[in-house]
């Protein structure tokens, strides 16, 4: 029996922030996780093994690039044991960080898994054995998410793979299906398609990565139609069967084929499942999604929700600013989540991102808005990379001519929204980001020169004036 | 038998005050009739009744303090003693806006707010209905893309233009920043603009309350619950400390207020000091700094008029007083009082002095008449008992300048060519800038620690 003022129950970038953050303001505090340090499945089996993995598959990539700058490396060796080992140190290097950051900060860690008794009582199974009985004045549900496995493609057997199990990297397998095309598909998709597999990858809708502007997807759907095998659109996969040659998969559309390996990433589903969240007065809506004000308060006032269990979009970022903004309200700040962009990356080659308005979303509402383009052919660092093929695109309201939203496709793109975030959040008009000196040569100033396109003044781009 | 208990009124509401009992006594009662009028630390709000029947009794009467589930009334319902349990009550619902301030929209919501999912879906149908199991076998959510966030703006306005900081301030404050007219490059707003907004919503709602009507509370942002860090006791706020409250915030609301520094050497008048105190012993009053304060200020109100003025901002005139009347802040054990020595200007340091020690004594029995505390023209507070090295007193609007002192010390000074010691006396003038420039409120206590060094200047120039 312990008692604290705030219990954590998940330890994922929103958990751990949250706890961590609650310790700094003097709150007693602890997190509850059955990984042996706080992380979760961002550090553990998501954003960061991933990207240890793109790291390289960029690196392969770009070795082939290399020949023609007259650079040969010759066909690469790849051993997979001490890949799969450099991407479990990063991962074990990280845990380890947080999981001292936990112990210095004085935050109990309990290693195991939550039910909750009533509004303020927490049992914790150990994973050591035994139970814990937590007493909490509050508590933040940060339980995350799991993949979502539709029925009709849950079949047991070990080539089936979701993005936990692709992360271990069993093989390199000859062929490999990818069901959905959205982030973790692409990424993960990559990362296989570099290591030399013949990558398929199947998708529902009718466009790679719902969501994002369609020019910015072309971008990256030219690259990915180059380093994958078949990109098919519109298509479902109606049955899989393992077979001993391999999944045997029918297609609505498609031919049937066999694969070697199967991942299947069709999505993320929230995970309320917490023992004992019915004793409370935590509702759902109908999506799973832990029900929540803007400052991250349940339907029971001593507990609040945060990250993906508390609602789209399920991005680390997003869930470590609402753990922290539910440690400040429960710390009796006037916080709340409030923000203006939460930026969206996808770490595929060309990488992906954008914050704030998208151009679809403004066409979708009616909403009047002026787009201004930079195409990186234009930029002298694009072209040093011999990676001409990048976009910069912001989204201005014409009335006021602030950003609303900034979309990038290219190299770093992933590094230069937050330029564009700061932006939106701080109300930028476009004539701030034109006046502001970029550093040359780099790819910022493709931001700067396009707001120097909305006034028609990009040094790099002509535009004939209309007369 | 049915009884009808207080529900929840809202986060954080546990208790309210009873204004007033809409029914009686052998009323019949039907459900969702408003049986109270109830005054919480949020908002005023009628209290319907989840009962109906005729009212046995009722249990509470105006002024009673109440709590949540604590009953108010009995009624015969026809059911047998054994009747289940009442309906949940409807959620009470805010009394019609009858002593609402002017601009209720958009001033900072008070009203008690229960609890409000922004995701916006069925909340209460979803509390009950389906289990949870049969939820979950309906969530496959394809979160293919990180989606741009829920809470998009979709209207053609773009937000405000505010950067997270002073968002954050804005809430703080309890304002909605959507309010807040931006005074930077293309209406941006600023902390400072947030700030100013917030002022003119407190002056706004106490405003009426210095006219003497029903007016509403001033816009204060809801409190946390204390409670969760300690104990804690709530206490009427009452009498001195109620009036204090609302005259210092609607003067801190409406003053542009500027203080300005100085520091007398009143080496000279201590050793006259402890002179009179040896000669005359203990039967007059001591000659006090307060004292001699009263009579420097009432001589330096001659020299300085426009320090003895009201400002009437509707007529668009100044009121130049002919009298000089100084209020004396008075530290009582119910708070501060500010009786006034009239026609201090006439009066001599001992006939102050007296007078200081009665008024000082009459305040603390509580035997200070009203017409003692009215009518001064300028105020001086005296901290220098309890010690300090400056502060910056309030103006006692209407008055439109106060002198505070703080306590003296011996500090070197250096005078022709070597350090002396000598009693320095701190002193800070706080002044309305719309009446009094700068240069004048610097004036105006230079003259003033002047005659403290040398106060035989009061019969050349007082």
């Amino acid at each position: 029996m312990s008692d604290v003022q705030v219990v954590v129950v998940g330890g994922g970038p929103g958990g751990y922030a949250a706890a961590f953050l609650a310790a700094d303001l003097g709150l007693k505090t602890a997190l509850v996780d059955p990984e042996p340090n706080p992380g979760g499945v961002c550090v553990y089996r998501g954003c960061i093994p991933s990207k240890a993995l793109l790291h390289v598959a960029n690196l392969l990539s770009e070795t082939r690039h290399a020949e023609a700058w007259g650079v040969s490396f010759g066909a690469p060796t790849i051993d997979l044991a001490k890949l799969r080992t450099f991407k479990d140190n990063v991962v074990k290097r990280l845990t380890s960080g947080t999981g001292l950051l936990a112990k210095s900060r004085k935050v109990r860690y309990l290693e195991g898994r939550g039910e909750l008794l009533d509004a303020h009582t927490l049992k914790v199974t150990l994973a050591r054995g035994g139970e814990e009985t937590v007493r909490f004045d509050h508590a933040v549900i940060a339980t995350g998410s799991v993949p979502a496995i539709p029925a009709s493609l849950r079949v047991s057997d070990p080539r089936v793979m979701d993005s936990t199990s692709a992360l271990d990297l069993p093989d390199i397998p000859k062929s490999l299906l990818v069901v959905g095309g959205g982030y973790i598909g692409l990424e993960l998709g990559s990362v296989y398609a570099a290591l030399g597999s013949a990558v398929s990858v199947v998708e529902m809708t009718d466009g790679l990565l719902p969501g994002a502007d369609r020019d910015l997807v072309d971008v990256l759907a030219k690259s990915i139609a180059k380093s994958m095998k078949n990109v098919w659109l519109k298509t479902s996969v109606t049955k899989m069967t393992p077979d001993p040659a391999g999944i045997r998969v029918t297609f609505d559309g498609q031919p049937e084929q066999v694969f070697d390996r199967v991942l299947v990433a069709v999505g993320r589903r929230p995970n309320a499942s917490v023992p004992g969240l019915d004793r409370t007065k935590v509702a759902l809506d109908e999506r799973g999604f832990i029900i929540h004000d803007e400052q991250m308060r349940t339907g029971e006032p001593s507990i609040f929700a945060i990250g993906d269990v508390a609602g789209e979009p399920m991005l680390a970022h997003k869930a470590s600013h609402e753990g922290r903004t539910a440690v400040e309200v429960i710390a009796g700040q006037k916080a709340a989540f409030d923000p203006r962009a939460i930026p969206a990356v996808v770490f595929t080659d060309p990488e992906l991102a954008w914050a704030g308005l998208t151009e679809a979303q403004a066409q979708r509402t009616g909403r009047k808005v002026v787009v201004a383009k930079f195409p990186w052919a234009a930029s002298g660092r694009a072209l040093t990379l011999d990676r001409t093929d990048g976009l910069t695109k912001l989204i201005v309201d014409p009335a006021t001519e602030r950003i609303l939203g900034v979309g990038l496709v290219g190299p770093n793109a992933g590094e230069l929204i937050a330029e564009g975030v700061l932006a939106i959040e701080m109300g930028a008009t476009v004539a701030d980001l034109k006046m502001t000196i970029h550093p040359h040569p780099t790819l910022t100033e493709t931001l700067m020169e396009s707001a120097e396109v909305f006034f028609g003044q990009s040094t790099h781009v002509y535009k004939p004036k209309k007369s | 038998m049915a009884d009808f208990t207080l529900p929840e009124l809202g986060e954080n509401i546990a208790a309210g005050d009873v204004l007033r009992v809409l029914v009686q006594p052998g009323d019949t009662l039907t459900k969702d009739q408003p049986v109270l009028e109830l005054e919480t630390d949020k908002a005023t709000i009628e209290v319907p009744s989840s009962v109906a029947g005729k009212i046995k009794e009722i249990k509470v009467k105006a002024g009673d303090k109440v709590k949540v589930g604590q009953a108010i009334l009995s009624v015969d319902d026809g059911a047998a003693t054994s009747a289940p349990p009442p309906a949940a009550p409807p959620p009470a619902k805010p009394a019609p806006a009858e002593a609402a301030a002017p601009k209720e929209e958009s001033a900072p919501s008070e009203v008690a707010r229960p609890f409000q999912p922004s995701t916006g879906s069925g909340w209460s149908e979803r509390a009950e209905g389906q289990s949870r199991e049969q939820d979950r076998e309906k969530v496959v959510d394809f979160a293919r893309g990180a989606r741009t966030p829920v809470g998009q703006p979709v209207s053609d306005e773009p937000a405000a233009p505010a950067a997270p900081s002073v968002r954050r301030m804005a809430r703080e404050l309890g304002v909605d920043i959507n309010d807040v007219i931006g005074s930077g490059e293309d209406g941006r707003i600023s902390i400072d603009d947030v700030k100013a907004h917030a002022k003119r919503l407190i002056a706004a709602a106490t405003a009426p309350a210095a006219q003497g009507a029903a007016a509403p509370r001033a816009q204060a942002e809801p409190l946390p619950d204390f409670s969760k860090w300690g104990d804690v006791e709530r206490q009427p706020m009452r009498g001195v400390r109620r009036k204090t409250a609302e005259h210092l915030g609607s003067s801190w609301a409406q003053i542009p207020l500027v203080t300005q520094y100085d520091a007398a050497d009143i080496s000279g008048f201590e050793d006259i000091r402890k002179r009179h105190a040896r000669q005359s012993g203990a039967v007059a009053a001591p000659l006090t700094v307060t004292a001699l304060a009263i009579k420097i200020v009432a001589a330096a109100l001659k020299v300085f008029p426009q320090f003895n003025v009201s400002i009437d901002m509707a007529a668009e005139e100044i009121v130049v007083k002919k009298y000089i009347h100084i209020g004396v802040a008075v530290d009582t054990d119910r708070g501060l009082l500010v009786p006034v020595i009239r026609n201090a200007d006439t009066k001599t340091l001992l006939q102050i002095s007296a007078e200081v020690a009665e008024l000082a004594s009459k305040a603390r029995a509580r035997k200070l008449t009203l017409d003692e505390m009215q009518g001064a023209t300028f105020s001086i507070s005296n901290l220098g008992g309890i010690g300090g090295t400056a502060f910056t007193p309030l103006v006692n609007s209407p008055e439109v300048a106060i002198l505070g002192i703080s306590r003296g010390r011996i500090e070197p000074v250096f005078k022709e060519g070597q350090f002396a010691p000598k009693m320095m006396l701190p002193l800070s003038l706080s002044y309305d800038h719309r009446a009094i420039d700068g240069a004048d409120g610097a004036r105006f206590v230079r003259w003033v620690a002047e005659v403290f060094e040398q106060p035989f200047l009061l019969s050349l120039q007082g």
